[in-house]
C-alpha cells in the first residue's frame, strides 16, 4: 500500500516543486541522505543521517527558505506490548507481533527523531526523519531554531530521546520525579492496567460486520 | 598633564579627583542595586485562560528573565489516541482548544480521509467549512471580550458573551453541542443541516459583524487601550518564524500567510471570495488589530458560502467500521489560534498507530522568555493576552 521511490510523479506542480527541492538539498548535503520519498500530491519525507541533522536544518533554513519551524517529535515504531490496553490485566498477556516496521524514508533503529520545516516563500513542506538510539542523542536544533526548545524538552521527557547542545533539558509537563518516558510503546497505559477498560463490554459484532470487513458500505 | 577629548588640558590631580568620583559613584551604585524578586503569576490567574504558571524575575518594575511553566493541565491526549479507533480520537481532540472545537476535529479527519484516499462530498465539505468559521467566530469573540478586561476595560466582556452566544447557538442548532460538537466523520458529517438554519446564519452573520464594529469602536479606537498595546512585545518576522509562531500572531508581524489560501485541501475556502488580514508592525495592537479584521472575514466567508451549498449526499461510502491503511500523513488547517496539525500514522488497523499532536499555542507561548525580557510588569499581561492561547492547546 505504501508508495515507493519508483511511484510516478503526478504532473502538478506540487510534486514537480517538491521532486526540486528533493534534488537542490541532493546537491547540497547528497552524502547525508539517507532515503527520500515523493508520495504524489501528498508530502516530502528526507531521513537524514544523523551526524548531519543540524546541517540539514541550517541548510534548509539558510539555502533554500525553510525558515519557518512547524514541529518537532519522534516515533517509537516498536509495537505495543499491551495491544490497545484492552486486556484483562489478571489473565496473561495474549502473543503479539514485535517486529518493529519503520514507515516512510524507512530507518534502521526502533527511535526515530521527525520534525517538520515550511518555506513561506514556495509554500511547501518538508518532513525530516532521523535515526536514533534508543535512549541516544541527536544534535539539537535549538541554534537553528529557537522554537525547537520547547519541542526537544517534550520529546526528551516523552520518549528519552537528549539532543546535544540544548540549553535547558528539563521536564516541560511531567512532575520533576515522575519517572519513565509516557510515549514509549513499552509504557503502559496506567489508567487502564488498574482497572480493565470498561469500553470493551460494549464491543459486539455489528449485524453484517462480516461485510463490512470487506470495506464496502452494505447499502 | 593629560588633553581629554575635547581638547581641554586638565591637570594631574584634578584626573584623579575625577577618578575618585567615579570609583564612588560605582560604589553606591553596587549599594543600591536591589536584589530583584520573583513574581508567580498563576496558575491560577484569569490572564492564563486556564492554568499557565509564569516566573518572572523582576529588578524593579522589570522583568529580566520570565519562565512559563505548562503541564498543569496535560490530559495525555498523544497516549490516548493510541488505544483508541480513528472514529473515537475526535472526542478527544475536540477538547484541545475548547474554544473552537470544530476545527480541532477537521484536520484530523482530513489526514485520516487522505490515508483512505476518499474525499466528503462538496456538501460535506462546505457545511465542513462554515462550521470551521464559526467556531473560528466564536473564539475569537471571546478573545476580544477578554482582551478588554485584561487591560482594564470591564464593558467589551459583556458584549462579547452576549454575542458569542448567538455564534454557539448556531453551531448547537446545526451539531448538538455547543462546545464540543463532536460532528465530524470520516468520509462527511453525522446529519445535515436543520430546516430554517441557513437564514438564522445570515441573521447571526449580520449580528457578528455589528459586534466587531461594537469592539472596535469601544476598545480599538480607546487612547489607553492604544496606549496599552502600541509598540508592546514587538515580534520581528524572523524571530517569529523561528519559533514557529502562526495565525493571527505570525500575520501580525507581517507574514502574509494563511493555510486556508496557501494549500489545496477539500475544502471550501477557495470558493468564497476573502482576504488575508496582515500588519507590519508586530505589536500587541497588531495582534488584536489582526483577529477583529479576521473576524469580520470570516463572518463574510460564511455568508458567501450559506447561499452556495451544494445539493447531494453529506456523506461518502465508508464501511462501518472503519480501518485506515498503512501509511503517514500530515494535515495542518488555519485554525483559530494558529496552525494546527495532525501526524498520523497508521498500521492498517482500526486505530492509529501514532498521532502527533502540533497544536498552535504550543508555539505561539514559547515565545514568551524571548519576548517577556525587559519588559515592565502590566505589560507581561498585555502580551499575554495578545499573543492569546488556550491551555488546552498547550497541554493538549
Amino acid at each position: 500500500m505504501s508508495p515507493t521511490a519508483d511511484t510516478p510523479i503526478a504532473e502538478i506542480p506540487g510534486d514537480l516543486l517538491r521532486r526540486g527541492i528533493l534534488d537542490r538539498l541532493r546537491s547540497l548535503i547528497g552524502d547525508s541522505i539517507a532515503d527520500s520519498l515523493i508520495k504524489p500530491s501528498d508530502d516530502l519525507w528526507v531521513r537524514v543521517k544523523p551526524e548531519a541533522w543540524r546541517r540539514t536544518a541550517r541548510v534548509l533554513r539558510d539555502e533554500m527558505g525553510f525558515e519557518y519551524f512547524c514541529f518537532l517529535s519522534a516515533m517509537d515504531w516498536m509495537p505495543s506490548p499491551f495491544g490497545k490496553s484492552e486486556d484483562d490485566p489478571t489473565d496473561e498477556a495474549p502473543p503479539r507481533d514485535d517486529t518493529i516496521k519503520q514507515g516512510y524514508a524507512g530507518g534502521d533503529t526502533r527511535f526515530q527523531v521527525l520534525a517538520r520545516l515550511y518555506s513561506l516563500k514556495q509554500h511547501v513542506g518538508i518532513i525530516l526523519k532521523v535515526d536514533v538510539e534508543d535512549r541516544g542523542a541527536v544534535d539539537s536544533w535549538v541554534p537553528v531554531f529557537a522554537g525547537a526548545n520547547w519541542h526537544e524538552r517534550e520529546t526528551w521527557e516523552m520518549f528519552g530521546i537528549s539532543f546535544t547542545g540544548h540549553p535547558d533539558l528539563r521536564k516541560m509537563y511531567l512532575p520533576g520525579d515522575f519517572e519513565g518516558n509516557p510515549l514509549r510503546k513499552d509504557f503502559p497505559l496506567l489508567a487502564r492496567i488498574i482497572k480493565p477498560w470498561p469500553g470493551i463490554v460494549d464491543v459486539e459484532p455489528l449485524p453484517g460486520a462480516a461485510d463490512d470487513e470487506e470495506g464496502a458500505a452494505a447499502e | 598633564m593629560t588633553a581629554t577629548t575635547s581638547g581641554q588640558v586638565i591637570s594631574d590631580r584634578q584626573q584623579l579627583a575625577y577618578i575618585a568620583s567615579q570609583a564612588a559613584d560605582a560604589r553606591v551604585n553596587v549599594e543600591l542595586e536591589t536584589e530583584g524578586m520573583t513574581l508567580n503569576i498563576g496558575p491560577q490567574h484569569p490572564a492564563t485562560h486556564g492554568t499557565l504558571r509564569i516566573i518572572a524575575r523582576l529588578d524593579g518594575e522589570q522583568v529580566i528573565w520570565a519562565e512559563p511553566s505548562a503541564g498543569y493541565m496535560h490530559r495525555g491526549y498523544e497516549k490516548l489516541t493510541e488505544v483508541r479507533s480513528f472514529p473515537q480520537v475526535t472526542a478527544l481532540i475536540n477538547r484541545i482548544d475548547w474554544l473552537g472545537s470544530f476545527a480541532n476535529e477537521v484536520p484530523f479527519i482530513l489526514a485520516a480521509e487522505k490515508l483512505m484516499g476518499i474525499e466528503a462530498p462538496p456538501r460535506a465539505q462546505y457545511i465542513r467549512t462554515i462550521l470551521f468559521e464559526l467556531s473560528r467566530i466564536a473564539n475569537v469573540t471571546l478573545f476580544l471580550g477578554d482582551l478588554g478586561v485584561q487591560l482594564g476595560a470591564i464593558t467589551p466582556v459583556f458584549f462579547a458573551f452576549r454575542d458569542r452566544e448567538y455564534a454557539l447557538n448556531l453551531i448547537e442548532a446545526a451539531t448538538g453541542g455547543r462546545f464540543h460538537p463532536n460532528f465530524d466523520r470520516i468520509g462527511g458529517l453525522k446529519d445535515d443541516l436543520p430546516k430554517g438554519w441557513i437564514d438564522e446564519a445570515k441573521a447571526t452573520m449580520k449580528k457578528m459583524k455589528q459586534f466587531c464594529d461594537t469592539i472596535e469602536d469601544l476598545l480599538f479606537g480607546n487612547e489607553i487601550f492604544q496606549m496599552r498595546t502600541r509598540g508592546i512585545g514587538v515580534i520581528p518576522k524572523d524571530v517569529a518564524m523561528s519559533y514557529g509562531l502562526s495565525g493571527a500572531n505570525a500575520r501580525a508581524s507581517g507574514i502574509d500567510w494563511d493555510l486556508r489560501r496557501d494549500q489545496t485541501l477539500p475544502m471550501a475556502w477557495d470558493k468564497a471570495d476573502w482576504k488575508v488580514i496582515t500588519h507590519p508592525a508586530g505589536d500587541s495592537f497588531a495582534r488584536c488589530w489582526v483577529r477583529l479584521q479576521e473576524t469580520r472575514e470570516a463572518c463574510s466567508i460564511v455568508e458567501q458560502l450559506v447561499d452556495d451549498i451544494p445539493a447531494g449526499p453529506i456523506m461518502a461510502k465508508v464501511p462501518r467500521i472503519v480501518k485506515v491503511p498503512e501509511g503517514e500523513a500530515w494535515v495542518s488547517t488555519e485554525n483559530p489560534l494558529g496552525e494546527m496539525g495532525y501526524y498520523v500514522v497508521s498500521k492498517g488497523d482500526t486505530g492509529p498507530f501514532r498521532v502527533k499532536i502540533r497544536s498552535a499555542s504550543f508555539n505561539n507561548i514559547s515565545i514568551t522568555p524571548w519576548l517577556l525580557k525587559g519588559v515592565f510588569v502590566p505589560d507581561i499581561i498585555t502580551i499575554l493576552a495578545s499573543l492569546y492561547f488556550i491551555l488546552g492547546d498547550i497541554d493538549r
